[in-house]
């Protein structure tokens, strides 16, 4: 396996209502990675994960494409997902020999829609579209489950948001953030039983870029690269009821692939957009009670869709850089109730 | 085949899904200059192209452009098709001419249609200009513009074009 690494990594403050164009999002983020990175374009190839859905736009990725530079044109590749697939598949552009750095964004602005019911446009047309399963009340169905299942409470749920939210203090693009108090929280009405607002993430539009470049031409531009040691992505079938909700195998397994038990972790950043799914996860990777959880503030706080699983990406590089850890893992999730799963172990020098 | 057996075909799916839409900051500059009978491009810092209708940036550079430019409403069509397709989104009688004018000052041809001239005197190189609704119709929509005419100018050269082609 080739030695591959994020070396720049850079974000849009995410915000619950941008009007700038999703261009005029993410043109600084791209510029401010690329400056980063200390590597000039052209690269060797660049990937994004969008969806068009959420802002109501035919092609936004082909718009998106103005912030990236497609002049002479580039060798360009978009998934309809997290742009935490965009990076696996440019990891495997550089694996397989074809590249040697590349350019992976993600941008996702919900806001002029309604997202909970944008996303039930992703269940199956037939017997559960039409039905209208928004994202919040199918995350209660397995909030629900999980509780009955581990005998947990709301509370223990709301001390998972406390945590997060105190935590994006020193996160300057949470959207959320700040101390709150446990009893005030419950004392709020619910969404969806048993998930009330603090146990969702917020909606908000946001923009991630990130640079990978291989061996050597990682050392030349970066201090100390963020490796990536193993990388794995696993899907669970479309019918909800087909899963245990109150478990994720494909997390597991992906974990198991990207070999996270292989040494001690120092730091995760898991997206869970809903307070239930941390714990979940955390059981899914095998993350002790001693590992440090989304020091961002995590999904919880930001969770720009299309974006946050490649922000807990680079926040994991963020901290193999500044050397507080040595080891990190990031995982990024898609569809509903944790229906698809990345996960990708990061290492120092 | 009995009736459990047949494929079902059709089945009614009501389906809504409303969009607030904002323009970008670019975008909404421009249109709120077609509210006052103005187009306004924006020039890159890098390249000095001035696009129009402006997306605040530019797609060769890959910068944001936040110059502003004011363009005239005369231009030349770089090239152009005869449409006898009936659309019920446009209200232009056929057939009609769509054209790419590229405005005078501009480095990006933008999309209209040429009346008050019969299709076959339309070429490129043509020298046309604006039609605008009446003030009181002026709106931030390219519909404020009904349409191109022909003007009383020599026309311009195709090399002169071949970029914006």
């Amino acid at each position: 396996m080739r030695d591959v690494a994020i070396v720049s990594f850079a974000q849009a403050p995410n915000r619950r209502r941008e009007l700038r164009n999703e261009v005029e999002i993410l043109m600084p983020v791209v510029q401010q990675a690329v400056a980063r990175s200390g590597i000039a374009r052209p690269f060797d190839f660049t990937c994004s994960g969008s969806s068009d859905f959420l802002q109501g736009q035919p092609f936004a990725f082909v718009m998106a494409l103005d912030a990236a530079g497609a002049w002479p044109p580039i060798a360009e590749s978009h998934v309809e997902m997290d742009g935490a697939w965009a990076l696996y598949e440019a990891w495997v552009k550089i694996q397989a020999g074809q590249a040697e750095t590349a350019l992976v964004y993600a941008f996702g602005k919900s806001s002029p829609g309604d997202l909970p019911e944008v996303l039930a446009t992703q269940l199956d047309p037939y017997v559960m579209a039409p039905l209208w399963p928004d994202s919040v009340s199918l995350a209660a169905l397995q909030a629900r489950a999980w509780l009955e299942k581990t005998g947990k409470s709301e509370r223990d749920l709301a001390e998972i948001a406390v945590r997060a939210r105190r935590d994006a203090k020193a996160n300057p693009n949470a959207t959320v953030s700040g101390d709150f108090e446990i009893a005030k929280l419950l004392a709020k009405p619910y969404i969806a039983a048993p998930l009330r607002a603090h146990d969702c993430a917020p909606v908000c539009d946001g923009a991630v870029a990130v640079v990978l470049a291989a061996g050597d031409r990682a050392r030349a531009v970066c201090k100390r690269p963020a490796w990536i040691r193993g990388i794995d992505h696993r899907i669970e079938p479309h019918a909800l009821g087909m899963r245990d909700l109150t478990v994720s195998n494909s997390s597991r397994i992906a974990g198991e692939k990207a070999g996270v038990g292989k040494g001690k972790v120092d730091v995760a950043e898991l997206h869970a957009p809903f307070t239930h799914q941390e714990p979940i996860l955390r059981e899914a990777l095998g993350i002790g009670a001693d590992v440090k959880i989304n020091p961002s503030g995590g999904a919880l706080c930001a969770n720009p869709m299309m974006t946050a699983g490649l922000i807990r990406i680079g926040e994991a590089a963020t901290r193999i850089w500044d050397g507080s850890a040595q080891r990190a893992v990031a995982h990024a999730t898609s569809g509903p109730c944790l229906q698809q799963n990345l996960v990708c172990v990061l290492e120092g020098e | 085949m009995s009736e459990e057996q047949k494929p079902v075909t059709n089945i009614k799916t009501p389906m809504r899904l409303e969009y607030r839409y904002s323009a970008g900051i670019a975008t909404s500059r421009f249109l709120h200059g077609i509210a006052q009978g103005k187009i306004i491009g924006q020039r890159c810092p890098s390249c000095r192209k001035v696009y129009v209708p402006p997306r605040g940036s530019c797609p060769r550079c890959a910068v944001a452009t936040e110059e502003e430019v004011e363009l005239s409403d005369k231009g030349t069509i770089t090239t152009y098709a005869i449409v006898r397709v009936p659309s019920e989104n446009i209200d232009v009688p056929l057939p009609f001419a769509s054209v790419h004018v590229l405005l005078d000052g501009a480095d990006l041809p933008m999309f209209s249609v040429v009346q008050e001239c019969p299709l076959e005197k339309i070429r490129m190189g043509m020298r046309v200009q604006a039609v605008w609704v009446p003030k009181e119709q002026l709106g931030p929509t390219l519909q404020s513009i009904r349409y191109f005419k022909p003007i009383d100018e020599p026309d311009v050269p195709a090399d002169q074009l071949r970029e914006t082609v």
